[in-house]
């Protein structure tokens, strides 16, 4: 009985994955020379390469440790891939060490379906197409903030105040998620949160300019929130607050507009309809939303024949086709033609036309530098090691350190 | 033997030996003294990128390293910078400012000296428990009926067998947020348990991991050793009145020594080096160990930058750690081989 049951599981599923295949089978170009792409591993990135996989010839390694990788893989000649998918952090050291090749013969030739907006230019010439804009953006349990009769918070005091409410309902088992990993994640809070109060990094000179009053706001902020959240929360990267959402045991968040489709995804989440967003809040009146503006993209690499890189674009624009939007319309915030905003997008728009908007994130050396020191350092004033400025000088140090072995100071 | 036929025997091994230890070796010496830096330049780069609905171009001034028009390289300058990298990771100054006002805490914000304290405390603490541990199991498994002892051997061997990353992984997945072990402890101890929300707790499931993946190795050894016993040192003994407690002090730990010894050298040369703990249960933020260390300095930030220098120089300053370590266990091997030559 049990392996009969088995048995049709099996063949259900193998209909189904028929199905997907059908689905996806629209490629208009047939790809003959083997194309590999290295890229981060969120829903867009799926439809994307799945929609070029049906082009045939192609290898996507789909991976969030993209990061580590990328620099390496494209410096190698020839290139271990044609393809790489990016964001304006992580084309950083692609930019930096030049293993990637400017695009623009390619879009005369076979870039008919994009918009001026998707181009990456750097000094007029462009370096990448984008396909998506991603943002961190406030989501929350529509039904509990309903219940409770709260209002939608637009700064991170109402936050904080309707965390305090919803914990004294004690609907949930903690109101507040945040993406506080340390590392990457903690450093891109804090950079959130540090934008809000109208911070900047560096100063003209590459010297650092963290420790300053708006760093410390930001901390204080963001340590007043970790009372409402999970005494776990230096480990609790994008998927864990993705799941903790999805597993009805957090409130709101301040989450990647990417993470929005996973929401309604039955075979995984139990809070599907319930979530809604709204802009990213202010950290202070009359401020930009505290967060930065993110664009996800391809790259082509340097280090290959120019025809195999034709070939590689090519087959890159059959996967931002209009198609792909058609196929998976709520896994990201499209750029490409044919993208119709829903429910779920309506805080990542409210955060990119807010007036005035918040910065997108720079592309430079002194922030890479900068994202690694503070996800290095600002740990310690989460365990309660170090006072905030204790924790922002020694950012302020270990970003000279490694600025100086860069050769950016002196 | 002749020396001829001596070297034709070691020849080859030797030859490998340098290869593979000894040039790396000497490579990390020099470059924990040297620094590679790419040659940059002040630009001003209008960068435009996606927005919502519209393009937003903004002009800023960026510092970008130099690439060579013909190799397409990034253009570097390397120089001998003398005891820099040893200073930026041992922080000297600092480090010794904080000895002398006694502020413990202040010493542990320096990296190197926090990595240093778990990785000494570590090794000490899973050196005693793995010996016990193993020597125990061994024990129990020599008096178990002769037929239990296939099965139990296979049991006991598993936690050796899983890679270490994998293991540690999944102690991470049973404890963290709501697994099933921290279900279990929360339903049983009525309280709200976070396992990975302090350092010790985290350094105490690190601990129990270590000894549970190595004491079946050292279980392996002393069961074979045992099998070498005297039995009839061991008759007389229980002739003369020895209690079970009295055997194994007297007649059969004697006779482990030289494998004690042995099994002490390889744990504290593995736990030194640990690594794949910290990697598996994302404890950065609570425990770093020295090799992990090491390990940060060389991944790339986010402009694409590894800290070689600061790496090699992390990396010498583990291998003399080890040696001090070992000194010790090796005099004592280095006494017994020349005792046993007479």
């Amino acid at each position: 009985m049990f392996a009969k049951r088995l048995a049709l599981a099996g063949a259900v599923s193998l209909a189904a994955t028929a199905a997907y295949a059908d689905g996806h089978a629209t490629c208009s170009f047939e790809n003959e020379t083997e194309v590999t792409m290295l890229s981060a591993a969120f829903e867009a990135w799926v439809a994307v390469t799945d929609a070029m996989v049906a082009c045939g010839n192609f290898e996507p390694e789909l991976d969030q440790e993209f990061r580590t990788k990328q620099p390496e893989g494209f410096a190698a000649n020839p290139s271990l891939y044609q393809l790489g998918g990016v964001s304006n952090g992580t084309i950083t050291p692609l930019l930096n060490a030049g293993t990637i090749r400017p695009l623009d013969d390619l879009i005369e030739a076979y870039g008919e379906n994009l918009t001026p907006n998707q181009l990456i230019q750097i000094d007029g010439q462009t370096m990448a197409v984008a396909m998506m804009v991603n943002t961190q953006h406030m989501m929350y349990r529509s039904d509990i903030f309903a219940d409770l009769g709260l209002e939608i918070p637009t700064t991170w005091e109402d936050v904080l105040a309707a965390a305090a409410a919803i914990q004294e309902a004690g609907v949930v088992d903690y109101p507040l998620g945040a993406t506080m990993a340390s590392g990457w994640n903690l450093a891109q809070d804090f950079n959130n949160m540090f934008v809000g109060f109208g911070g900047t990094f560096v100063n003209d000179d590459n010297t650092p300019n963290v420790n300053s009053e708006a760093g410390l706001a930001a901390l204080d902020m963001m340590m007043r929130m970790t009372e409402y959240m999970d005494p776990e929360f230096l480990v609790s990267d994008s998927t864990y607050v993705q799941q903790q959402f999805q597993q009805g045991r957090i409130a709101m968040a301040n989450l990647w507009a990417s993470r929005a489709a996973a929401m309604n995804n039955a075979e995984e989440s139990q809070v599907v309809g319930l979530i809604a967003t709204s802009a990213a809040p202010l950290a202070m009146e009359g401020g930009a939303p505290a967060t930065t503006l993110w664009w996800d993209g391809i790259v082509v690499a340097a280090n290959i024949s120019d025809a195999e890189a034709e070939n590689a674009f090519r087959l890159a624009m059959e996967g931002i086709n209009p198609a792909t939007v058609e196929a998976a319309p709520d896994a990201a915030i499209w750029l490409i033609p044919g993208y119709e905003p829903n429910d779920m997008s309506a805080g990542a728009i409210a955060t990119a036309t807010a007036n005035p908007a918040p910065p997108s994130y720079p592309s430079t050396t002194q922030m890479g530098l900068m994202h690694t020191a503070l996800g290095n350092e600002l740990a310690a004033f989460f365990t309660g090691d170090v006072s905030a400025e204790e924790a922002l000088a020694a950012v302020e140090a270990s970003y000279t350190v490694a600025a100086q072995e860069a050769g950016l100071l002196e | 033997m002749k020396f001829k036929t001596f070297i034709w025997f070691v020849g080859p091994s030797l030859f490998l030996m340098l290869l593979f230890i000894a040039a790396p070796l000497v490579s990390v010496f020099l470059d924990s003294f040297r620094i590679t830096q790419p040659v940059v330049q002040t630009v001003e780069t209008e960068t435009c990128s996606a927005g919502f609905l519209q393009q937003t171009c903004t002009t800023t001034i960026n510092t970008v390293p130099v690439i060579d028009e013909e190799t397409g390289r990034v253009v570097t300058t390397t120089e001998w910078v003398g005891w820099l990298s040893y200073e930026r990771v041992l922080e000297p100054r600092r480090a010794w400012d904080a000895i002398r006002s006694f502020d413990y805490n202040g010493l542990m914000q320096i990296d190197f000296w926090a990595a240093l304290r778990f990785t000494v405390m570590f090794t000490l603490v899973t050196l005693p428990l793995v010996i016990g541990v193993g020597l125990a199991i061994a024990l129990a498994v020599n008096n178990a009926a002769k037929s239990l002892r296939g099965p139990i051997i296979f049991v006991s061997l598993l936690p050796f067998i899983i890679t270490p990353v994998i293991g540690s992984l999944s102690i991470y997945w049973l404890f963290v947020g709501d697994g099933i072990l921290t279900r279990g402890l929360e339903a049983w101890l009525d309280r709200d348990i976070a396992m990975f929300a302090q350092a010790w707790t985290i350094e105490l499931l690190m601990l129990f991991y270590r000894v549970w993946h190595v004491a079946p190795f050292a279980f392996v050894i002393f069961y074979a050793g045992l099998q070498t016993v005297n039995q009839d040192t061991l008759e007389s003994a229980i002739i003369d009145g020895a209690s079970r407690w009295d055997r194994l002090r007297y007649v059969i730990i004697p006779h482990l020594m030289p494998l004690i010894v042995f099994i002490a050298l390889i744990h504290l040369m593995d736990s030194y080096r640990v690594f794949d703990e910290i990697v598996g249960f994302r404890a950065q933020a609570y425990v770093i160990s020295l090799q992990w260390l090491t390990f940060d300095f060389l991944a790339a930030d986010d402009a694409g930058n590894r800290a070689f220098s600061r790496a090699s120089a992390s990396a010498m300053l583990t291998m003399i750690g080890i040696v001090i370590l070992l000194i010790p266990l090796l005099r004592r091997t280095w006494r017994d081989h020349k005792g046993g030559s007479h």
